[in-house]
């Protein structure tokens, strides 16, 4: 902890070039402990992350029965970085994101039948059906997309710290992205112009591995993405995406450096998509075995589920209705989706223009 | 209640695949997420994960099973205290949960998907035959995602300056599987992985190309390739002009373009008329395999830019290709794909489906329409165009994308330049609606054009 304070507060604190000793340094930081959280925080982290879990399984499975259509790429596995960032946040704070998006609505409070009608194309989704599974906002929850073009979001982000900043507001933007949108130009663009301004900008890379088939080596020159800048003297911090406790540490942080007026800072997720690219992926880049022992060794919200129980805070019983409850959350959902009546026709030209 | 597992789809236009391997046994306990089969199409493989938590009851589609069709029950999981025995009365229920699908799996662009089977007695057929083949050639019956791989795979082996480049081409074997193969036979030389970034591999692609290498760019879909434009337009296209012809550039862009199945309004547009603008690049836009094959071993060996425009939904497609050792066509010319003498109709790419179903429907109703694929938008063969709405007296356009100055807008305008006495009614254009494409699966069906579309503009412009 000490360790990842010092950098967030000395934010020129050599970031070297040489991936090497960079990798050997950013692991040191994600070993390093990590603050418990409270009883409540923990369950309501539980709760949060299950609800998403549970949520894209019922999506999964409703796009194999066809009710839901084009891409849907799911999120399970990296629930406890949305999840932990959410902690961070206060009213005003807005979240903006790709097309893996439904555990940040999910996470920024928005309804899961809003969000489900949306994956099915009806009429009470988050837009109208019209946007589908890349494309839901919410401009109640802060929430500015959803959207399908590989770092685009990125420029969006900044751009709504440059509101706040403008608007001489305390609030923060949190703009996630994968690691292969990390190597787009227009993310570095937009390094540079959040530095020179000093906008309160969160990057949140979220180093699934994987962009598709390619793996970050594959793709990437150096594979510390939370020293990408470096260059434009932005601090960052490589954090253990599957722990929602070193999750919600660092987006304190962060937060916290944004909101004293200190610029952009980044942070890069370790984490792991346990599904499929999107629902159709050939499978065939990474093992089975690599897969699985992610899931029985690192899984998100397993590491709450045994804490919780070692610490008495919650019986085996008391869990499985908290399960029993995101259930049935999940499926009324589900089932409001399926009911739900496609848009009406003459939606198609509406809200095209203002 | 026993719970049913059922063979999932992969995509909204797949009707059936492979049981590849079960991953978990009869008697086994399954909890919620755990992998228990593996299922395969030509493209992808998936991993079906139990949603309960139980006893895998009873597997009921072996290993090894080919063309499973989706929504069949596969295997049955138990709940606490329920036994195999229950799972007969669930199999009996089986066609249920595939019969409340129904309506939602009708997105329209599976329509043309099951043009494959009918290809052989396809319309295209009675064309007249084609001219760029000579009489008596074999034809072999390949898909266009097939015809587009042996295009490059012969233009690599004639010539060791083309290379291939973009995003997943290599080892994925291509996000769409055009390059499927290409890897294991040039190398990773020749077929090179980018990290996600277009705009630098484009601009990459042409300096390679100013420097006399002759790359094929291969964006994922066209959609990321606005990432790209500024390469394409102030590099590619112009750079032949502003050197005053010393250095230009041979390359080809290609991929996937137009609208695809129920992936919204960033991923479903059709680029045609914006390319076709630009003076200094070519634009070819093919509907069949044997034209895709032809015309995309013109563009790697032309010596300007080429934006080659494919489209996904014609990927798997069958069509005739004649069998010869190197089959090349002329860029820049149309083809007559059906002859009429009442109404003309000029499509390309997808369209062309619409364009001749619509042909066929109007004969049965004594019109004959003759029916034109530009497959090349920029140059556009006008002489074909004009030519025939002398014959006719009437012309109807056809294509995916928005009206407002598209392709439909520049032909109306090249044949009331050209062949304005010769109108007898006003040029009508059939075009995707002025709206980005939704997301709802009924929406976007009205956002598309359709056959009942063209009929009724080609009866129309017949007064009729
Ligand atoms: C500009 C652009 N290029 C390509 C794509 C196709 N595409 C969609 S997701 C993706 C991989 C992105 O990987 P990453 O950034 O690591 O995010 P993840 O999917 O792992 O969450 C690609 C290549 C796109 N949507 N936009
Ligand atoms: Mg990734």
């Amino acid at each position: 902890m000490a360790v990842a304070k010092n950098k967030a507060q000395q934010p020129d604190a050599a970031r070297r070039p040489s991936d090497k000793e960079d990798d050997t340094k950013a692991k040191d930081q994600t070993a390093s402990p990590v603050a418990d959280l409270g009883k409540d925080q923990e369950l309501a982290a539980y709760r949060d992350m299950l609800l998403i879990r549970r949520f894209e399984e019922k999506a999964g499975q409703m796009y194999g029965m066809g009710l839901i259509g084009g891409f849907c790429h799911l999120y399970i596995g990296q629930e406890a970085v949305v999840v932990g960032m959410q902690m961070a946040l206060k009213e005003g704070d807005a979240v903006i994101t790709g097309y893996r998006d439904h555990g940040h609505m999910l996470a920024c409070g928005m309804d899961a039948k809003g969000v489900m009608a949306e994956l099915t194309g009806r009429t009470h989704g988050y837009s109208k059906g019209k946007g589908g599974s890349m494309h839901m906002f919410s401009a109640e929850k802060g929430f500015f997309g959803g959207h399908g073009i590989v770092a685009a979001q990125v420029p969006l982000g900044t751009g709504l710290a440059f509101a706040s900043k403008y608007r001489s507001k305390d609030n923060v933007s949190l703009t996630y992205l994968g690691d292969g949108a990390a190597n787009q130009g227009q993310v570095y663009e937009s390094f540079n112009m959040a530095k020179l301004w000093g906008l309160p900008a969160i990057y949140i890379i979220e180093n699934n591995q994987y962009a598709m088939g390619t793996s970050l080596k594959r793709a990437s020159a150096t594979t510390d993405l939370s020293h990408r800048g470096a260059a434009h003297g932005i601090p960052g911090e490589r954090v253990d995406g599957m722990d929602v406790r070193a999750v919600k540490a660092a987006g304190e942080r962060a937060v916290k450096w944004c909101r004293d007026g200190n610029g952009p800072i980044i942070l890069e997720m370790l984490t792991y998509r346990y599904r499929g690219h999107s629902m159709s992926d050939p499978a065939k880049y990474r093992t089975r075995e690599e897969v699985e022992k992610v899931r029985s060794e690192h899984d998100p919200i397993e590491q709450v589920r045994l804490r919780l129980l070692q610490k008495k805070w919650a019986t085996e019983d008391e869990l499985k209705k908290i399960d029993a409850k995101v259930r049935e959350v999940v499926n009324e959902a589900a089932e409001f989706a399926t009911n739900d009546p496609e848009p009406d026709p003459s939606e198609l030209y509406t809200d095209i223009y203002a | 209640m026993p719970i049913q597992v059922l063979m999932p789809a992969l995509s909204p236009t797949m009707e059936k695949g492979n049981l590849a391997k079960w991953l978990k046994k009869e008697g086994d306990t399954v909890k919620s997420g755990d992998v228990i089969a593996e299922i395969e199409t030509d493209k992808a493989t998936m991993e079906v994960e139990a949603v309960d938590e139980g006893t895998l009851g009873k597997i009921l589609v072996p290993e090894g099973t080919a063309d499973v069709a989706v929504n069949t029950p596969i295997a049955t999981i138990l709940s606490e205290g329920e036994d195999a025995s229950a799972v007969s009365e669930t199999a009996k229920e089986a066609s249920k949960p595939a019969q409340q699908q129904k309506p939602v799996e009708s997105t329209p662009p599976a329509e043309p998907k099951k043009a494959p089977s009918a290809a052989a007695n396809s319309p295209q057929l009675q064309a007249p035959a084609e001219p760029d083949v000579p009489e008596g050639t074999e034809m072999v019956t390949m898909t266009m995602r097939e015809a587009l791989r042996d295009a490059m795979a012969e233009e690599m082996r004639r010539d060791p300056s083309v290379f291939v480049m973009g995003e997943e081409v290599a080892e994925y074997q291509g996000a769409y599987k055009v390059t499927q193969g290409l890897l294991q036979e040039f190398g990773s030389h020749r077929v090179v992985d980018t990290p996600i970034t277009e705009h630098g591999f484009a601009g990459l692609g042409v300096g390679a190309a100013l420097a006399g290498l002759k790359p094929i760019v291969e964006f994922m879909t066209f959609n990321f390739a606005m990432q790209a434009m500024d390469q394409i337009i102030n590099s590619a296209a112009k750079t032949r002009y502003m050197s005053g012809g010393q250095i230009g550039s041979s390359i080809v862009f290609r991929g996937p373009n137009g609208a695809a199945a129920r992936v919204a309004a960033q991923h479903s547009q059709d680029f045609s008329a914006w390319y076709s603008h630009i003076p200094g690049l070519k634009v070819i836009a093919p509907y069949t395999a044997s034209d895709a094959k032809g015309l995309l071993k013109a563009a790697i060996r032309d010596p300007n830019p080429v934006i080659f425009l494919e489209n996904e939904i014609l990927y798997g497609q069958s069509f005739p290709v004649p069998k010869l050792d190197d089959f090349v066509l002329p860029i820049g010319k149309a083809r007559i794909a059906r002859e009429g003498k009442d109404v003309t109709i000029v499509s390309f790419s997808m369209g062309m489906t619409y364009a001749l179903k619509a042909a066929e429907e109007l004969a049965k109703e004594g019109i004959e329409a003759e029916v034109i694929d530009l497959r090349t938008l920029r140059p556009m063969d006008t002489d074909t165009i004009v030519a025939s709405v002398k014959k006719t007296g009437r012309i109807v356009t056809v294509e995916e994308g928005w009206p407002q100055s598209g392709i439909g807008a520049e032909i109306a305008a090249r044949v009331v330049e050209h062949a304005f006495d010769y109108l007898d009614a006003p040029v009508t254009r059939v075009s995707g609606r002025d709206v980005p494409m939704p997301y709802a699966a009924n929406l976007e069906k009205l956002a598309l054009p359709t056959v009942a579309d063209v009929v009724e503009a080609a009866k129309a412009v017949c007064y009729r």
